[in-house]
């Protein structure tokens, strides 16, 4: 089977614009969370989240193209861009390259503008690009034209598992021979009024801050932006003498069937255990699991309780590194893959801000507060999405 | 708002949930003996919220809950008292 490596990296995050700078806050742990800035926000109950800051979109694309750009295809642009540049794409790949990418809400921000001129502002007519804006393939499409990539192109939308589907199968085009480069991850701009109001109903937020596996902890935040990461065939990236970052060697996705909101452990055990036999990995090479941890109680819960069923005996440092970039929704998992390179290549393992106390329920080393040096061989990469949906990557050092 | 309607309403409020009728739950009844699930906890807590124009502070995650207490009917009906007390203050 062809190996699949990992060329370049691209984000855009509350962290930071760019891959370095996003290195750079998870090794000092640095909180991207802080209070809500967008239009309405004063009428939320939950007013925090990781925004990114300073986003000033005019500056970053030309004035014809920006009216087709919701915020969520803005941020895969740039990630994207990042990301190619870093690994020196050539040009011509046409049919040879493509891109999967995970968003849960696509274009939320575009829906909430239009329906507002419609219904509140008593509008009757919105900007004839409003389809095209708010599409879920939008992002993965704007990329495909931008770097001319005509092969497998396409959206994958599971929740919070979207960007670990959108890898996952990334991953599998390339063993398949269908491409030798993909462009994948995910990207999110569900920080608007209507996007948190609709999550603040489910009673999942955290009115203060994100505490993954702590005692006291309130519940998840909410985060935008995007991760684009460079899968490529191995034989092909060293061929053309581009530097590996690392190895992805394997993936699983299992579906609990069971509650359409509450996580279960069988379920996510299962996901690891598939990603793992499909990398052929034993269990203890893995030195650092990126946690879905979201801060809620059931799935740091069940979360926890997975891993130990997995690994038994020696449990590998476990962190959370969205009480830092929040939750992004359908781009956690991307943002998530950039932190396990961060491992592997420099060896420091992301912590889990935020942390209060430990948890009984959550016995694990998770890394708490400070980022640690460690010599990382593997590290896996976890997803569990609303809907019962499980999606895991397991990486090893190029 | 007297306790009796308020009460009324949080049984009629639930049982529609638990798909029961009315008379099926008595006025002591503790929730988790409802057998009532995540979800429709919340989807509760919104028609109380609907039905007596109030916003309950409630998070999943605060098995304590320390700001409204959901744990019985009267200590639902005694939250809800306090939050249109609340609101007409």
């Amino acid at each position: 089977m062809r190996r699949v490596v990992i060329t370049g990296i691209g984000t855009v995050n509350a962290l930071a614009p760019d891959a370095p700078g996003t290195f750079r806050a998870l090794r000092d742990g640095r909180c991207g969370i802080a209070p809500l800035g967008f239009r309405d926000a004063d009428r939320l109950t939950i007013r925090i989240g990781a925004e990114v800051r300073d986003w000033h979109a005019a500056d970053r694309f030309a004035a014809g193209d920006l009216p087709l750009y919701d915020r969520v295809t803005q941020y895969a642009l740039v990630a994207g861009a990042e990301a190619v540049a870093m690994a020196g794409l050539p040009g011509d790949l046409g049919s040879r390259g493509g891109v999967i990418l995970g968003t849960a809400a696509g274009g939320i921000q575009t829906w909430e503008d239009s329906y507002r001129a419609v219904f509140a502002d008593g509008r009757n007519r919105v900007s004839p690009l409003v389809v095209p804006r708010l599409m879920h393939n939008a992002p993965a499409s704007h990329l495909s034209i931008r770097h001319g990539l005509t092969g497998p192109v396409l959206a994958v939308a599971s929740a919070c598992a979207s960007a670990n589907h959108a890898m996952g199968l990334a991953l599998q085009q390339i063993r398949a021979g269908a491409a030798e480069v993909m462009l994948t991850g995910g990207a999110e701009a569900m920080l608007c009024f209507g996007g948190v109001k609709a999550w603040e109903g489910l009673r999942v937020l955290a009115p203060d801050a994100c505490r993954p596996f702590s005692l006291g902890r309130k519940g998840m935040v909410i985060g935008d932006g995007a991760g684009v990461l460079v899968f490529e065939a191995e034989d092909h990236a060293r061929a053309r003498g581009a530097r590996v970052l690392a190895e992805v060697a394997g993936f699983g996705m299992t579906a609990d069937a069971g509650d359409i909101v509450t996580p279960s452990a069988e379920g996510a055990a299962r996901a690891m255990q598939v990603a793992l036999a499909d990398a052929g990995m034993a269990p203890d090479e893995v030195g650092y699991i990126n946690a879905h941890g979201t801060g809620t109680l059931a799935n740091d819960r069940a979360e926890a309780a997975a891993i130990r069923a997995v690994f038994g005996g020696t449990v590998p440092p476990v962190s959370s590194t969205k009480a830092m970039h929040g939750h992004a929704i359908g781009a956690t998992g991307a943002l998530e893959a950039i932190a396990c390179v961060l491992a592997l290549t420099e060896g420091v393992l992301p912590p889990t801000i935020g942390f209060l106390e430990p948890d009984p329920d959550c016995a694990l080393d998770v890394v708490p507060m400070v980022a640690r040096q460690a010599r990382v061989a593997a590290a896996l990469s976890n997803a569990f999405a609303f809907g019962g949906l499980n999606a895991v990557l397991a990486f090893r050092r190029g | 708002m007297e306790r009796a309607r308020i009460e009324a309403a949080v049984i009629e409020i639930l049982a529609q949930q638990l798909l029961l009728q009315p008379e099926e739950i008595a006025p002591e009844a503790v929730i988790d003996d409802l057998g009532l699930d995540s979800l429709g906890k919340v989807e509760a807590i919104f028609a109380l919220e609907e039905r007596f124009d109030i916003s309950i502070p409630f998070n999943a995650n605060q098995p304590d809950q320390p700001d409204f207490d959901f744990s019985s009917v009267p200590r639902i009906v005694m939250g809800v008292e306090r939050l249109i007390a609340q609101r007409a203050a």
